[in-house]
């Protein structure tokens, strides 16, 4: 058994994809907290695909794929919030808008290389088993900010998430902060793309957090419990990945939806077997 | 709390509010002496809650001037505790009953801070003023709405305001509960705090509250509630949404909040 757990780690890629998938894991559940409690699935979703044409831009100038994701995303995330400010336009007809226009010119780029399928494949879906030394050390640097962001501003963003209204009246900068959290979300991402890829990253956003949310009714450990849940499934999923040979980034989001369903059914059969009537009466 | 500076808690100055370029209120001016209750009354659609936003700056402001204590009011909206009408809240957020009074305090302690035992003394005490000690762990959503609405109360309680901005703190609640809340706001009023609370309840208003203002789009009538109140200021308030009933030989005014 002892073996079987550690013989994978005895790779250095598979250490790197741990440390990797366990960081990525936690800082999706710290930000997907604030993702599930606001509704906001539909805006990470978005911002992860708008973040495409980033990737693709920076492979082909050779530059930097951080970079390049980070421009795009936090561009989408200030160009969602200008859109639908005013006018007609409602929020999610803006980021329908902006999202699949971003990422249609993410394909549009990509096709202009030869032979592109491979690595577009990888972007989409991401391969943590591919993180390298010096993508480890930008996702640590990034997630760091998020985590600092996070625990500076923890009363501020709770008191936005809960009553964005009484936020307001009591003088907060209710605009910037809503837009602070859409770069936090963007940020999430851009370190996210490389372990599970654009396509796979708003599992991560939601599902860990989601799963947290139906066991507490109290928001930091709801954020704990989230981040718990969210690296469990990121070490089950790379043993699976590895020992299944199946792909990193859809086996960790495969496990990570499995614990949700789990914690649903337990959930309400706990709760029908405590409504239910005494049977020995 | 002594007064600072001026004679004046709240004074607004020819306010003209709205959203999109159509005024909802016009040419709004009155002013409130510190430690008075002034009760906000009109129909539906009469502008107290946009009176209230504009105050607190939630809506755009077209003209017009608001000073808090001769400043500025929205320089200082931590000095206005502010009870919407409706708690637009997700009823399951993960928080408790003293995590959202806690919430108060916010302003106070900072940005980037940690609440200290000062505040959760704050919390206690705003907390045994709404009689809701006992569901302090209680996740807000579980509380019933007349718990729900002084578990918000507490929350611009904890927050120490000067001035209070309560929209129909007391509709769909029970009798019970509206009595301890118009209790508590006297008690306010008592220790200094200006209270200024929008409601339908016209006998309410007579019986319990220094200044009333008589809002119908533009301010009709201010002043104590016996003089405000004429038949032709609450005709002009009300119109055709006033009735006048004969209950023996009294006549009771009542204010038709269902009709639109």
């Amino acid at each position: 058994m002892i073996e079987f757990m550690v013989a994978p780690f005895e790779f250095g890629f598979m250490q790197r994809a741990l440390v990797g998938g366990v960081l990525v894991a936690a800082i999706c559940a710290l930000v997907g907290t604030y993702v599930v409690l606001r509704g906001l699935a539909f805006v990470g979703d978005a911002l992860a695909h708008a973040a495409f044409p980033g990737v693709v831009i920076a492979y082909l100038l050779k530059g930097n794929i951080y970079l390049g994701a980070t421009v795009f995303a936090v561009a989408t995330a200030l160009g969602i919030g200008l859109v639908s400010r005013r006018g007609r336009v409602s929020y999610d007809t803006a980021i329908g808008i902006m999202f699949a226009g971003a990422f249609a010119l993410g394909v549009l780029l990509m096709s202009t290389i030869q032979g592109y399928t491979v690595d577009l494949f990888g972007f989409l879906f991401g391969n943590v088993l591919g993180i390298s030394r010096r993508d480890l050390l930008l996702a640590g640097l990034l997630g760091a900010l998020v985590v600092l962001t996070v625990v500076l501003l923890y009363k501020e963003l709770l008191l936005l998430s809960f009553d964005p209204t009484v936020a307001e009246a009591m003088g907060y900068p209710v605009q910037a902060l809503n837009y602070l959290l859409l770069g936090l979300i963007a940020l999430t991402i851009v370190i996210s793309i490389q372990a599970v890829g654009i396509i796979l990253v708003v599992a991560l956003l939601v599902t860990p957090s989601a799963t947290a949310y139906l066991l507490t009714e109290r928001f930091f450990r709801m954020m704990l419990l989230g981040i718990l849940l969210a690296v469990l499934a990121a070490v089950i999923g790379l043993y699976l990945s590895y020992y299944l040979n199946v792909a990193s980034g859809a086996a960790i989001v495969l496990v990570s939806t499995c614990l949700f369903f789990l914690v649903l059914a337990s959930r309400r059969l706990w709760i029908a077997a405590k409504s239910a009537p005494d049977p020995a009466k | 709390m002594e007064k600072k500076g001026g004679q004046y808690c709240l004074e607004v100055r020819g306010l003209v509010a709205g959203y999109d370029g159509t005024p909802a209120i016009e040419g709004i001016s009155f002013a409130i002496p510190p430690g008075q209750m002034v009760g906000v009354i009109g129909p539906n659609g009469a502008g107290k809650s946009t009176l209230f936003k504009a105050i607190l700056g939630l809506i755009p402001r077209q003209q017009g001037e608001i000073l808090l204590h001769d400043a500025p009011a929205l320089d200082q909206r931590a000095m206005m505790g502010y009870l919407p009408q409706l708690e637009e809240i997700n009823r399951a957020f993960p928080v408790s009953v003293e995590d959202v009074v806690m919430m108060g305090r916010y302003p106070r302690i900072g940005w980037c801070r940690r609440p200290g035992s000062h505040d959760d003394e704050a919390v206690r005490q705003a907390l045994a003023r709404v009689d809701l000690l006992d569901h302090a762990r209680t996740q807000i959503g579980r509380l019933s709405g007349g718990q729900q609405q002084r578990a918000f109360l507490a929350r611009v309680l904890a927050q120490d305001p000067h001035l209070l901005l309560l929209d129909e703190p007391v509709s769909g609640v029970d009798t019970t509960t509206q009595h301890a809340i118009f209790a508590l706001l006297e008690e306010l009023r008592n220790s200094g705090k200006t209270v200024v609370v929008a409601t339908h309840d016209l006998n309410c208003v007579v019986e319990r509250f220094d200044q009333v203002l008589c809002l119908n789009r533009r301010v009709i009538a201010y002043g104590p509630p016996k003089e405000a109140f004429r038949e032709d200021t609450l005709d002009q308030t009300y119109g055709h949404h006033l009735m006048i009933v004969q209950v023996g030989d009294r006549r009771v005014v009542v204010a038709d909040e269902h009709r639109h």
